[in-house]
């Protein structure tokens, strides 16, 4: 066969191809991005050709922290809409996940019965992604220290998050908060920008890098110089409920959602969901938004509770500083019994630096009573610092998990865990207790 | 359960001596978790019978009187540019600290300014103090990962480095070590930091005291011989240290 023929034929068949390729590598119980390498390889127009037939385009969530949350929630908001939605799902948030994941939805002749895509991507990742596939809408969350081994600095990541929000053709949803997410603004020319933004009484619960180590008093680092006005604002957080003001009123809705930094999130969510509906109360329904809103669940591992020996057990997990200090802040210790999971795995980062960025104070007077991963003594010596008391130590997680539930009966329990290592807990709990299946 | 090694914090009757610890540019130069250096010579200070003193320098501010130890961390570049100005306007005090003998640990990117200058990959050349005798210059290559180092004054230090910018030493400092893995102050002579007087620059974070004691313990000698005339150790339990270095030296680069 002519060298043409030969690849117009590969082309033809690249995504029959790939979903064989999925299935098997489901079969197999193999890696969720394999089949997305294959049909990347093979027709690299794959992705741009398919998500581009969207009638409401593409919308990428992108930023440090609450990727995952933010993006099921904005999912959940437009179905809430009427509206169907494409995603990827398996926290696969690397181009080759988003290839994957469409493999799974797409008919054998590679079409997309979808309205809109709404895609998590790692901010390296999403920068490749933008390139091939230019979003309509992006949404970025914050640039936190996270990884730095991957990419280096931070004020990098910040420009990782400019380059998707030039490459975007619609609105940019920025933090209005975070000033290096705010700025981003000065550099676009045409897009629209819609900000989200906290009330100025909840800004000192979100400790930036910046001041982590300021002393008291001193300023901040220049931000806007003049507060832009946000699309939607969260005024209010409280129990089991939260206060969001937008189009010039103040609503209260219950929140399933736990943790100052996830109902944050979901202004972020509103704030894009009202953007691809068309904004403003004449379009978007508000009444059933805030239902969707109120009814979102947690994301695997994101505050997620779990019940073993008919006490709840709190996973949370951590993978930065500023994770970390807000997870110690948003849950606190008192009645809990605690373990700390950490693993230093290319996906949790190597550099175990971070661990000296959290304060753990708030531990001291309960103590922690395991601590496992494979930097379970750099983890102990964190804390012997701090003089936070430690039962026990032990790199396997398996044994130390059994030693935790075993000594803390009666007790909730909370484990604050790295990403792998949360992987690596879930599946030891699924052996005793139903743990949801992330498919 | 156990506290391992904790003494309670504040002034105690027996106490040996207070000795002043000052953090170099905590706001700008700070990025992997160089405040853990800070914390650690703080908690050991209480743990060898000394009172701490941990004091925050910033730009702009009154430079503290009689400094017994001082710590500097890394930054990016954005930080590095925000402290330039003060630092050179802190090079003589800085200096005559160090001819005299304070020990002084510099990390990354205040290890770069401390030396002759920081030559960018544009061309750029940023002004150091010349504290130390070396020079860096800024590369495309990031060396980033686990490094172990074999020195003969601390045993094997271990850390973790992540770079761009490449020192080499001049012939008024000798190097803290070399690098059976990692790569160290550049990419060609296998070395990795430096040594003058009491002074230890190195690349690495991780932090860098928490698993290495003996750096600690020889910034607290040297500040106490230097103004008690002696040193009186304590006892402080470094069984976690001990723990914490055999597990990071079989980890992958």
């Amino acid at each position: 066969m002519p060298l043409l023929g030969y690849i117009r034929t590969m082309f033809y068949f690249s995504v029959p191809l790939g979903k064989l390729v999925r299935r098997a590598s489901r079969l197999r119980g193999g890696g969720s991005a394999f089949p997305g390498l294959v049909v990347e390889k093979i027709d690299p127009g794959f992705m741009r050709r398919t998500l581009s037939s969207l009638p409401h385009g593409v919308a990428v969530v992108s930023g440090t922290n609450g990727k995952t949350t933010t993006t099921k929630m904005v999912v959940e908001l437009l179905e809430s809409q009427g509206l169907k939605v494409f995603t990827n799902r398996t926290g696969s948030n690397f181009t080759r996940g988003v290839a994957a994941a469409l493999l799974g939805e797409v008919d054998w002749r590679g079409r997309l019965d979808a309205d809109v895509a709404v895609l998590e991507l790692d901010e390296a990742h999403a920068v490749h992604f933008v390139n091939s596939v230019p979003p309509r809408y992006c949404l970025l969350l914050n640039v936190l220290r996270d990884q730095l081994d991957r990419f280096g600095e931070i004020d990098k990541t910040a420009q990782l998050l400019q380059h998707i929000a030039a490459k975007t053709t619609g609105t940019v949803v920025l933090n209005r908060e975070d000033p290096r997410v705010a700025r981003i603004a000065d550099t676009l020319t045409g897009q629209d920008v819609a900000y989200f933004g906290l009330d100025d009484s909840l800004l000192d619960t979100f400790p930036n890098d910046d001041d982590m180590r300021a002393a008291p008093g001193s300023p901040a680092p220049a931000g806007l110089p003049e507060k832009p006005a946000a699309d939607v604002v969260l005024r209010k957080v409280g129990a089991d409920s939260a206060d969001f003001e937008y189009d010039g009123g103040t609503v209260t809705t219950g929140m399933k959602l736990r943790g100052v930094y996830n109902i944050f999130n979901a202004a972020a969510a509103l704030t894009l969901a009202r953007s691809i509906c068309g904004g403003g109360a004449a379009t978007a329904d508000h009444a059933t938004l805030l239902e969707a809103l109120s009814q979102v669940e947690p994301a695997f591992g994101r505050g997620e509770s779990l019940t073993v020996d008919g006490q709840p057990l709190d996973l949370v997990l951590v993978k930065n500083p500023s994770g970390f200090r807000l997870g110690l802040k948003s849950f606190p210790a008192g009645g809990y019994a605690t373990m700390i999971a950490i693993n230093d795995n290319y996906a949790d980062g190597r550099d175990m630096s971070w661990l000296w960025d959290v304060e753990f104070d708030s531990l001291r007077e309960g103590g922690v009573d395991q601590v496992t991963g494979s930097r379970a003594y750099d983890m102990a010596l964190r804390l012997q610092y701090d003089e936070v008391p430690v039962g026990g130590v032990e790199t396997e997680i398996a044994p130390a998990l059994a030693a935790f539930i075993r000594e803390a009966q009666g007790k909730p329990k909370r484990i604050f865990c790295t990403y792998t290592a949360m992987l690596a807990i879930r599946r030891e709990l699924s052996k005793i207790t139903t743990v949801e299946v992330v498919s | 359960m156990s506290q391992a090694g904790a003494n309670p914090a504040g002034e105690s009757p027996e106490s040996k001596g207070t000795l002043r610890v000052v953090q170099l540019y905590p706001r700008d130069m700070n990025i992997y978790g160089d405040w853990g250096n800070a914390l650690v010579l703080q908690q050991r200070l209480h743990w060898h019978g000394y009172t701490p003193e941990l004091l925050e320098y910033n730009v702009g501010d009154p430079f503290p009187e009689d400094v017994d130890i001082i710590v500097g961390g890394g930054g990016q570049d954005s930080g590095q540019l925000v402290i330039q100005d003060d630092l050179q306007a802190r090079a003589a005090t800085l200096k005559d600290l160090a001819e005299d003998g304070a020990p002084m640990l510099v990390i990354c990117g205040l290890y770069q300014l401390f030396g002759h200058f920081f030559k960018t990959r544009t061309g750029a050349v940023i002004p150091g103090i010349g504290v130390l005798d070396v020079e860096t210059h800024g590369t495309d290559e990031r060396l980033i990962g686990n490094v172990k180092v074999a020195t003969s004054e601390f045993g094997e230090v271990l850390g973790y480095e992540n770079h761009s910018g490449q020192t080499t030493l001049g012939s008024g400092v000798r190097p803290l070590g070399t690098v059976p893995k990692g790569t160290g102050n550049n990419s060609s002579d296998g070395h990795e930091g430096a040594r003058y007087r009491n002074i230890v620059a190195s690349y690495l974070h991780g932090s860098l005291l928490p698993k290495n004691p003996a750096i600690a313990d020889f910034l607290i000698r040297t500040a106490a011989e230097r103004k008690f005339g002696t040193f009186e150790p304590g006892q402080p339990d470094d069984r976690f240290a001990q723990l914490a270095r055999e597990h990071a030296a079989r980890r992958p680069r």
